[in-house]
């Protein structure tokens, strides 16, 4: 309007002011568009990757599953895919993974809990700024040099205390497993603790109740969704691990549950595949693909399932 | 009335109710200290063990069937270059996919997809990355098993961190930033660009500076894609060599990085090849102790000097 009153009197220069304006608008408007279609595009990239991981699991997996019946992959009780007599028996691999991972929730999922109490109702302000910026460096070490640790510090020191333990162990690897996730389960249910309102707390300290009493009977239950994904998300960090259980645990298949033998996992059975001199497309080659589509599944489970955790259990304030 | 009996009661209660509090807490900080101490431990002993080896030597020869001449020089280059290609690939993409989803993202269903697809990546395995690598990178696109290869996995790898921190770092900006800028007739981009970019940069750059240091620690994808453990040459360097190799020839060279050159010591039985493994992996512990620091650094500075 202010454009249009102080423009000079003759008509043609108003006109040519404006539609020059609304040109410059079109055009800003087109440049806008093509924006924000290139970000909407990086955006839904994401919803590609896993289209394709799924695609290549499945398309490499098929191969397989074409010479290998697929009860046969659930129950056979052998894993020997690289010898003469081949068989694909996929629990073999899975009681490595469950056994590890058991041993290593054992550890991770009690201390993770214990801290993740501590800081957000016990600890003070500096404590809490100290810690948890430490447990986020802990959480970011690399595996593999956990996996030097478990196999050059603890298994020496757990063989001085059982002698009978293999060089090569599950429990070795798992209670440095459990170390490594200790940070995400303490970090995810301590934000978790730390979202219950204030209020609540308030409300158990004036009826008498003293710190643990309010930590284990009102923040506890309130966070439970939070912890509970919390946890969730330990499992699957624990069921994805690699090197550690490349390095600590031996890779020989074994059909156990005894965390004091070697074994081998989903994860350190591809490891071992992919170094080894395998052409692509021969079956023990694609057997890793049927692997890491077991451990896609089982990941997948998991995620729904801390999903439906979450909306079970919310506490909505 | 209250008895002396009974206020005896209730202070009796509440001394073991603060007992209780105190065991608790004490449990606390020893379960703290589990974390802290196996950390130290791990560290000095690794240092012990490998520091002594750490000399000039050991940065600038390549790997050697000799454990007392072998080096890391093609695994630093190799990490080096590698990162920078995973940085090159996830950083524009994962800033743009968090700036859409914060400042354009229509709440429909598509937008509901993309957010639960982003929070499901970032909870499969790395080696599963790995695997889609090998299918699609090594064999469908024919990369090969080269420092392209790699990059991409890792890349993809550490998208949904980026995505994730772009995202927080954008959420703390105040809406009335964006209320100014929109009411000066600026459009969504203008405002992307002048103001909620600049002012979420440091979050940004703490998101990405903490998926590099997972990157450069990742070894599973990498040695899923079938990277080579004893690489004694470095990628051609750009219009060097006879005849002069392309400027971008060595994004298709083969290559090691640190992690799995330490991977490939520790899996040796001699003591000697151990000790290069400490050395290796004090080097990796080090990069990945220094991008951490950096990143809760540039956390803490950006706290102290915003005020919204």
């Amino acid at each position: 309007m202010s454009a249009n009153a102080s423009a000079p009197s003759g008509s043609l220069p108003i006109g040519k002011g404006v539609s020059d304006r609304l040109s410059k608008k079109a055009s800003r408007h087109v440049k806008e568009r093509i924006i924000e279609f290139l970000l909407f595009c990086a955006a839904a990239f994401s919803v590609f990757v896993t289209v394709a991981i799924v695609w290549v699991l499945v398309k490499e997996s098929w191969v397989f599953f074409e010479h290998v019946p697929l009860s046969d992959f659930l129950f056979d009780t052998q894993w020997t895919p690289l010898f003469d007599d081949a068989h694909y028996g996929i629990m073999v691999l899975l009681s490595g993974t469950i056994t590890s991972s058991g041993v290593a929730l054992l550890v991770a999922i009690p201390l993770g809990t214990i801290i993740a109490l501590y800081l957000s109702e016990f600890a003070g302000f500096k404590v809490r700024e100290i810690a948890k910026p430490f447990l986020e460096l802990l959480g970011g070490v690399p595996t593999i040099v956990y996996g030097y640790f478990a196999l050059t510090f603890l298994t020496p020191i757990l063989q001085s205390i059982y002698p009978d333990l293999p060089g090569f162990n599950l429990l070795s690897a798992g209670l440095v497993m459990g170390i490594m996730i200790i940070p995400y389960v303490a970090s995810l249910s301590e934000d978790a603790m730390r979202a219950v309102p204030m209020a609540l707390r308030e409300g158990s300290y004036a009826m008498g109740a003293t710190r643990l009493q309010t930590a284990l009977w009102v923040v506890t239950p309130a966070a439970t969704s939070g912890i509970a994904s919390a946890y969730i998300l330990g499992i699957s960090r624990a069921v994805g691990e690699t090197m550690i259980l490349a390095v600590a645990a031996g890779m020989q298949p074994n059909l156990t549950f005894n965390p004091t033998e070697p074994g081998a996992t989903i994860t350190s059975y591809i490891v071992q595949v992919a170094l080894g001199d395998l052409p692509h497309g021969s079956i023990g080659y694609q057997t890793i693909f049927a692997a890491g589509l077991t451990l896609l599944l089982m990941t997948l489970a998991f995620n729904l399932l801390g999903y439906w955790l979450r909306k079970r259990f919310r506490e909505v304030y | 009335m209250l008895q002396a009996a009974d206020l005896a009661t209730i202070r009796a209660i509440i001394t073991r109710a603060k007992r209780w509090d105190m065991l608790f807490a004490l449990l606390g900080i020893l379960s703290l200290m589990v974390g802290v101490l196996t950390f130290t431990v791990l560290f000095v002993d690794m240092a012990i063990q490998g520091v002594p080896r750490l000399d000039y030597n050991f940065f600038t020869s390549f790997p050697s069937r000799k454990a007392a001449n072998a080096g890391i020089l093609s695994a630093w280059v190799g990490t080096i270059l590698v990162m920078l290609l995973t940085a090159l690939a996830a950083v524009p993409l994962g800033v743009a996919a968090g700036v859409y989803l914060e400042e354009y993202a229509p709440k429909n269903w598509i937008t509901d997809i993309i957010e639960i697809n982003i929070s499901n990546l970032a909870g499969i395995p790395s080696i599963v990355y790995g695997l889609l690598a090998l299918g699609l990178f090594v064999y469908y696109f024919g990369f090969g098993q080269s420092i392209l290869s790699a990059g991409l996995t890792l890349a993809l790898l550490i998208l949904p961190v980026i995505i994730v921190a772009t995202r927080e770092a954008i959420r703390a900006i105040p809406q009335s930033i964006h209320e100014g800028s929109y009411a000066c007739g600026a459009t969504t981009w203008q405002t992307v660009s002048d103001h909620i970019l600049p002012y979420s940069s440091a979050g940004i750059l703490t998101g990405v500076i903490i998926g590099m240091a997972r990157a450069i620690g990742e070894t599973a994808p990498i040695i899923t894609i079938g990277a080579l453990t004893f690489i004694a040459f470095l990628p051609p360097a750009p219009f060097a060599g006879d005849p002069p190799a392309g400027l971008f020839e060595w994004i298709f060279a083969p290559f090691t990085v640190m992690p799995i050159q330490m991977f490939n010591w520790t899996s040796r039985p001699e003591a000697a090849f151990t000790i290069n493994a400490a050395a290796a992996g004090f080097v990796l512990v080090f990069m990945t102790l220094a991008m951490n620091g950096l990143a809760i650094y540039v956390r803490y500075r950006l706290r102290k000097n915003i005020k919204w």
